[in-house]
């Protein structure tokens, strides 16, 4: 009989944010029926796109019991180099002295950049975290000031701003009526995430390293390439953020991204994840995504003030953790 | 004069054990007291029970003659009675004065006196005659040295009754021979130590009265003038072996699978509890289970985890099936064909936190995959059926948590995870620690058939009951180096436990 109360132990906390997401819904409506217009939806969503995005990416790096504080920074450097090249590397030109007016215009060129860029920061801060085995909190919280500091380097800190219809659709554009584009990119890597995690071996194994690094070990596993890889996925993730938000805003600057590393952690944290790895999902981060937009309209609508918001968002932060620590201690009997 | 401690019929029981039945202890005055025993015999249950961290489940204590209730360990410490662990818990970057008064410093109010700190860790240092500056961090502290402090704050304590769990362990010589004389300094004083060690000899040399622990009962107690090292040997051996599985045959055959020649390591200063091998060599043949019995800290898991590619190693070589064979990382020694059954499951086998059928099938995983890596989940769920269904696994289904199976289930789950690997040589570690005796008597019957089908088994134990009824042969460690080599038929428990426990041993390569 034990045994199951700590099966609906374990069930309800994996449903908790879900509920907890109903519930708010539900408040949200009853005191402001204009909450539950599809508009006010689809702009709920729109507007956790690019945090969710990243909030995928860091998923893998939490479920490893890792974490990634760079990621706000290394967004702006992605978002503004690919800026930059898009309008014909003005920037780029100066700092490096090679004209690259060729790649200007090209979406899936100045895309690809920042996606690439991302991926070269995660892999940098993957090696440091396990080759010279720095915590991964020391190496990102100085990737956090790095990357920054390499953003406001390369644009001098100015903003590089108007771009074509081309390029800001993946922002601003809309499908399907009112979808706007980058919800779509969000679920769409939120979906091909959750598959890789669920059901191929990679997953699997992110899911057990996070879980029991040195039984990962004694079974086989190589936990160094294993920690690796999912900081590279991360920084995957914040490069495509950096381009998306860029054409979201039809702006991008050094300072862009100031301060996301919260509200992604938070994303996932609240989505269920636990910090000390080995449990959590990427439905779950969704979720907790959508959790935190809903809370951010749903006090705008009732006049709440966005300093208030901010109190609020924290203090689920700590709830989020203290559950997740009250399921484990549950769990272990 | 009535005795400073007395332990009455102390009985304990823990989910599926009974650790301690009716045991008494009774330690005089100034008197040097060693508690002996097997491992799991119940020697740490009763002195924590003593520290307070235990409450029994029935008996009494007697301090000084007037019953007691020790509810927790610092209730322990104002009576007087204080526990020197194996691991020490001193603050490493605080000094040695700062550690020796801790919570108790001198000064005013929130202010702590540095003069009176020093000069008060002074006097007590003294008075052991160790001449440390009490300004040293205790990080720059030799182990002995660390001990010498912990010894000094239970004396500034005004203890009465120190316990000292294993205090010769990580000691050189020299500095046992300087412990010894700091034990009967204390017990010039009045103070009384209980002395609990696996090191006979050091028995011989500074206890006064022995009392021996066996299955949680007393086995007897004794001046040491009335004892000799045979008679405490038998005290401690004769363990029930009763329910347990019995081979009926052999199956090893003549070819070496495993070949291990003059296999060292170095000593690691970050980690005194790991013991440094000082060339193992020895070989293991398919269909035969190799036993290797030692005293914790002797050196086997370092021996097992050094041929799996867990730990580096500095020197030997390592043959496998013939071929020389380089293991850097246990990825390496599975792909040899080797698996290891670590002797701790929670901490270094199991995914608490995933299901059975993930725990089981995780090193084979590459067996069960399409394309893109993708896990071929119905050929997993096959797999994992059959592994059930061999190795009679009671589970409520394969998604269930495996932290919820018992502790035998959960070995069984960490047995299967190898066998579905298909090895040729098995390296378990206590594969029957913390389980019951019918699935003690299962795993047993289990090892058994995978020798038979030519799987070679290297088994460490420190039961010795496990390892005589099972092994075909017998290797005995102590201190990082074999000290003997037995036949199935030529096995005791005495004769084991003399090679395991004393210097003396005849030394076999």
């Amino acid at each position: 009989m034990n045994s199951r109360r700590i099966d609906v132990i374990r069930l309800l906390g994996q449903f908790a944010p879900f509920i907890f997401l109903i519930a708010l819904v539900l408040i949200f409506t009853s005191l402001n029926p204009r909450f539950l217009l599809p508009l006010n939806l689809w702009n709920i969503l729109r507007q956790v796109s690019i945090t969710g995005l990243i909030a995928i990416g860091m998923t893998f790096v939490i479920l490893t019991a890792g974490i990634d504080l760079s990621v706000g920074s290394l967004l702006a450097l992605a978002g503004l180099v690919c800026a930059d090249i898009y309008k014909g590397g003005e920037f780029f030109t100066r700092l490096f002295g090679a004209d690259v007016s060729g790649l200007a215009g090209n979406v899936a060129i100045a895309a690809a950049l920042a996606m690439i860029i991302g991926v070269l920061g995660g892999l940098i801060q993957g090696i440091a975290v396990t080759r010279l085995g720095v915590p991964a909190f020391v190496v990102t919280l100085g990737g956090l000031s790095v990357f920054r500091g390499a953003a406001l380097q390369y644009s001098n800190g100015g903003p590089i701003s108007t771009f074509d219809a081309a390029y800001n659709f993946w922002g601003q554009g809309k499908v399907l009526g009112d979808v706007p584009v980058p919800v779509i990119v969000f679920l769409a890597f939120a979906v091909v995430a959750h598959i890789i995690l669920r059901y191929t071996r990679y997953g699997r194994h992110v899911y057990a390293v996070g879980g029991n690094i040195e039984a990962a070990r004694l079974s086989g596993l190589n936990t160094r390439r294993l920690i690796l890889s999912v900081y590279v996925i991360v920084g995957f993730f914040a490069g495509l953020g950096g381009f998306v938000l860029s054409s979201r805003l039809n702006s991008s600057e050094a300072v862009a991204g100031n301060g996301y590393e919260l509200t992604v952690i938070a994303s996932v944290v609240i989505g269920g994840t636990s910090l000390f790895g080995g449990r959590g999902s990427v439905l779950g981060t969704v979720v907790g995504s959508v959790l935190i937009g809903v809370l951010n309209n749903g006090l705008v609508l009732m006049n709440v003030s966005s300093y208030v918001q901010q109190i609020v968002i924290g203090s689920i932060i700590v709830l989020a953790v203290w559950f997740d620590q009250f399921i484990k201690a549950r769990q272990k009997r | 004069m009535t005795a400073i401690l007395e332990m009455r019929s102390i009985s304990k029981a823990f989910p599926g054990v009974q650790a301690l039945s009716e045991v008494t202890l009774t330690v005089e005055r100034g008197q040097i007291h060693g508690l002996l025993g097997e491992n799991g015999a119940g020697k740490s249950t009763l002195m924590k029970i003593l520290a307070g961290v235990y409450a029994p489940d029935s008996g009494e204590i007697l301090f000084d003659g007037v019953p007691v209730s020790i509810a927790a360990p610092h209730q322990a410490q104002q009576m007087g009675i204080v526990t020197i662990y194996q691991e020490f818990t001193l603050v490493p970057h605080l000094t040695i004065a700062e550690n020796v008064f801790i919570g108790r410093e001198p000064g005013v109010g929130a202010f702590m006196s540095w003069g009176r700190l020093r000069d008060q860790t002074r006097t007590v240092m003294e008075g052991l005659g160790i001449a440390l500056d009490p300004m040293t961090p205790v990080s720059a502290l030799s182990v002995a040295e660390q001990q010498m402090v912990e010894i000094a704050r239970a004396l500034s304590m005004q203890s009465k009754v120190i316990v000292m769990d294993e205090p010769t362990s990580a000691l050189s010589e020299h500095e046992v021979h300087q412990l010894i004389g700091i034990c009967r300094d204390l017990k010039a004083k009045g103070i009384s130590i209980i002395f609990i060690t696996h090191h006979l000899e050091e028995v011989m040399r500074v206890c006064d009265h022995i009392t021996v622990l066996r299955d949680g009962r007393n086995a007897g107690s004794a001046p040491i003038s009335d004892v000799k090292l045979d008679t405490i040997i038998q005290m401690m051996v004769g363990r029930s072996a009763s329910e347990l599985f019995k081979r009926t045959q052999s199956y090893a055959a003549a070819e070496t699978v495993l070949n291990v020649r003059d296999l060292r390591t170095a000593a690691d200063p970050n980690n005194p509890n790991k013991t440094a091998l000082h060339g193992i060599s020895f070989e293991v043949r398919r269909g035969e289970i190799l036993g290797i019995a030692g005293l914790i800290g002797a050196g086997r898991t370092e021996a097992a985890r050094a041929i799996f590619g867990a730990d580096r190693f500095e020197h030997g070589a390592i043959t496998f099936e013939g071929k020389p064979a380089d293991i850097r990382s246990p990825l390496d020694a599975i792909r040899l064909g080797i698996g290891l059954i670590p002797e701790d499951r929670k901490q270094q086998a199991l995914f608490l936190a995933l299901a059975v059928r993930e725990n089981l099938s995780i090193a084979a995983l590459g067996r069960l995959l399409r394309w893109f890596n993708f896990v071929r989940f119905d050929a997993e769920r096959q797999m994992v059926e059959r592994y059930r269904q061999a190795l009679n696994i009671r589970m409520s289904g394969q998604d269930q948590t495996v932290s919820n199976l018992s502790g035998g289930n959960q070995q069984k789950v960490v047995i299967a995870r190898w066998l579905a690997m298909e090895p040729k040589l098995l390296i378990v570690d206590e594969p029957t620690r913390g389980i019951d005796v019918a699935a003690k008597a299962e795993v047993h019957q289990l090892l058994d058939e995978l020798a038979s089908r030519g799987i070679a088994i290297v088994m460490i134990s420190s039961e010795l009951p496990e390892i005589l009824s099972m092994s075909d042969r017998i290797l005995t460690i102590r201190e990082g180096r074999l000290t003997g080599e037995f036949q199935r038929a030529e096995a005791t428990e005495e004769r084991l436990m003399e090679a395991m426990a004393l210097s003396g041993a005849s030394a076999k390569p």
